[in-house]
């Protein structure tokens, strides 16, 4: 960890310099550096065959489904919650895919630039059942386990200073020895997004003996990011998020996008690159949003995948539904 | 062309180039990188120390709050590896001594466990033991709820150690201070024995006189803060034990196996630097009548020191910086604070920055004291 600490540094200090045209880059070398989790179920998780699984992996997959038209040509790169910025800083990842929360400060100060948001989460808390904690004004005084370097970390404090409670945190760098500190009774309580306590909640062997609190603590938007100073690339990876909902929207899935090619629809007619332009402006293929659909699947399909009803995390959309079905997801229009 | 010919010349000239390169190419990294920030838009320089943290330390020795600044939270990491690194390495040469002496014990059992003890705990990578010391606290020991207690006032579980403790009174916290006022007088005990026996031939008692010094001290000034009898009991609050002292499974595990992974390194160290004392010294100590312990603790450890402490020196060095590894287990120690600091503010050069600085101060000033003390042992010829 240390290691990979001094080599982000020394990265920072001779790489760097190079940082526009990531795109051509990416091209050129053949495939995505895609930043990932080490491990959150749902999000970004390697399977039984070690493939990598999940809605902040397809998001890479779209890309170069996108760039490629091979949502195959990906490289994945497990990273804490600690290494992540460096990492996208120092050009070792081109996106960093991996439940990461927008805010002011990453936004500015540490140099990154965030995609639309793809999972709109909260931090919640679980616990165990036979503790009878009811409520997380209950937690004065409790062991909370949570992972280092992380919103969470901060919006933990934030949360008993205001309540005026007293904190006894334990932090790894991890998020699999914070899971395991707490079931191993180390905490008293585990706090991260509601999603991630879902995703660790159904991989515990007895989830009946634990429960998650209702207090939704923070707002966490989740989201892509990439660096300062390469605006092309951005754009890319934010209509890449956007045509997979405008897919949704459109009501354009996998299963049926090659039942448009006649479409008079021309909304839809844009968006498969019947109508030539929007490939063009973003330095694309003109079937670009075609491929991602056709590969990947649009929102709904990936959502329902990876974190829904099709899922063990059985999660509901709520407000990462589409803005006219009761959520706040909404694509700028591709035109 | 005269200047070139002297060969002092040449030497000078070489040494002017190599230290010419070496500015000119860390000029450059400072350069770069600094352009490269600014490109980025990524902050820089350390204005951040001042701001507010916003987070919460797990256990810190001074008092630590999220809305204290960055500073105060690197300062209280900082502490927490000293704290971590000055009790490991009195326990770790404490007991890399003993292992050390007892592995050449004529005794075959005490010398072959000696070995056995070294062998084993050197070749385990240090990580997998403070896992392994880890995982004994949350997999052997029982909840807080029911806590081991195996007599009154001390409680094991899986949230560490309570102990009881003296209650916060100024005498209690005086109590060190006196300490280390006896140790002082421990030596100007030993400097009049010392004394009286070059002059009349009879050393005078040191141990008795400092215990004397210290129960008197410690008495009179207990008779003028009132009496003081009130302890603080560790008693279940809660979630947690409040009261008394609490060690936690993380300062624990990582204390003991830095300890024991040190400690036998520094027993390997003793044991050649006794076997390095010649044997003719055993020889003559005994013909004058000493016995074997005497002949150890007067003739053969003064000389082995020697040869054993600028090894140890870089031992105790070892012990703190492998200290960092607390990351592993989650004990708040300065680079764990650091690397939180780093990924909230994402200044990573000026923090890397601040953990070589720290490290390196905290080395060479380790290195300074104990290659004093190592001044005053070796030979001094007359």
């Amino acid at each position: 960890m240390r290691t990979n600490i001094l080599i982000s540094f020394s990265m920072l200090c001779f790489v760097f310099a190079a940082n526009a045209g990531t795109l051509d880059k990416i091209k050129k070398k053949g495939h995505v550096s895609c930043g990932v989790s080490q491990g959150l179920a749902g999000f970004s998780a390697p399977d039984g065959l070690g493939v990598w699984n999940g809605i902040d992996v397809d998001i890479c997959r779209a890309l170069a489904a996108a760039i490629f038209k091979d949502p195959k040509k990906v490289k994945f790169v497990s990273l804490s919650a600690q290494q992540r910025f460096t990492a996208l800083q120092s050009g070792e990842i081109d996106i960093l895919s991996r439940n990461t929360t927008n805010t002011l400060s990453r936004d500015t100060s540490l140099g990154l630039n965030f995609a639309p948001v793809i999972y709109y989460d909260g931090q919640g808390f679980m616990v165990r059942k036979k503790d009878g904690i009811k409520s997380a004004k209950d937690l004065s005084g409790a062991s909370v386990c949570t992972q280092q370097g992380t919103t969470t970390e901060l919006n933990l404090a934030d949360y008993f200073r205001a309540n005026r409670m007293k904190l006894k945190p334990v932090v790894f760098e991890s998020n699999d020895e914070v899971t395991q500190a707490f079931l191993k009774g180390r905490c008293d309580a585990l706090t991260t997004d509601a999603s991630g306590l879902a995703s660790e909640r159904s991989k515990v062997k007895n989830p009946n003996d634990y429960i998650i609190l209702p207090e939704i603590i923070s707002k966490e938007p989740l989201a892509p990011a990439v660096r300062h100073g390469d605006d092309k690339w951005l754009d890319v990876v934010t209509w890449t998020v956007n045509a997979l909902l405008t897919a949704e929207e459109l009501g354009i899935s996998s299963k049926n996008i090659d039942s448009f090619k006649k479409t008079r629809d021309p909304k839809i007619a844009r968006f498969i690159g019947k109508t030539i332009g929007n490939g063009k402006a973003l330095g694309l293929d003109e079937k670009w949003a075609y491929y991602i659909i056709k590969t990947v699947g649009n929102y709904s399909e990936i959502f329902e995948r990876h974190v829904g009803k099709d899922s063990p995390l059985k999660l509901e959309r709520g407000l990462n539904a589409l803005w006219n079905k009761g959520g706040i997801m909404y694509s700028s229009p591709m035109r | 062309m005269n200047f070139l010919k002297s060969e002092k010349n040449r030497e000078y000239l070489w040494q002017v180039l190599f230290t010419l390169s070496i500015i000119a190419f860390f000029t450059f990294i400072l350069r770069n990188t600094q352009s490269a920030l600014d490109k980025q838009g990524i902050a820089s320089g350390f204005s951040f120390l001042s701001q507010e943290a916003g987070f919460e330390i797990g256990e810190s020795i001074i008092d630590f709050f999220s809305d204290d600044t960055y500073q105060l939270a690197l300062l209280s990491g900082f502490l927490n590896t000293v704290k971590v690194a000055f009790i490991g390495n009195i326990l770790a040469l404490a007991l890399g001594f003993i292992v050390g002496v007892t592995s050449l014990s004529d005794n075959y059992l005490v010398a072959k466990l000696s070995k056995f003890y070294v062998e084993s705990i050197r070749n385990i990578p240090l990580i997998l033991q403070l896992f392994f010391w880890y995982s004994i606290f949350t997999e052997v020991f029982p909840s807080v709820r029911s806590a081991l207690n195996p007599i009154g006032g001390v409680y094991l579980s899986n949230r560490g150690l309570y102990l009881v403790s003296f209650s916060d009174h100024w005498f209690f916290n005086i109590l060190p201070l006196i300490g280390i006022l006896s140790v002082v007088a421990f030596f100007f005990f030993k400097k009049r024995s010392i004394k009286s026996l070059e002059r009349t031939g009879v050393a005078r008692k040191i141990f008795l006189p400092t215990l004397l010094f210290f129960i008197l001290v410690s008495f009179a000034l207990w008779l003028v803060a009132g009496l003081p009898r009130e302890l603080s009991w560790p008693t279940l609050a809660g979630f947690n034990f409040e009261g008394g002292v609490h060690l936690s499974p993380e300062f624990s595990s990582l204390l003991i196996g830095l300890v024991l992974y040190t400690s036998a390194f520094n027993a390997e160290i003793v044991r050649a630097g006794i076997l390095s004392v010649d044997h003719g010294q055993w020889e003559a100590a005994s013909s004058l009548g000493l016995n074997k312990n005497q002949t150890l603790s007067l003739i053969v450890i003064p000389q082995a020191l020697r040869v054993a402490i600028p090894p140890l020196i870089s031992q105790v060095l070892n012990l703190t910086k492998n200290s960092s590894l607390a990351v592993a287990i989650g004990y708040p120690d300065f680079v764990s604070v650091a690397n939180t600091s780093l990924n909230i503010t994402g200044q990573a050069v000026e923090l890397v920055l601040l953990i070589m600085l720290v490290y390196l101060s905290i080395s060479l000033s380790t290195s300074l004291v104990m290659n004093i003390y190592n001044r005053s042992v070796t030979l001094k010829e007359r």
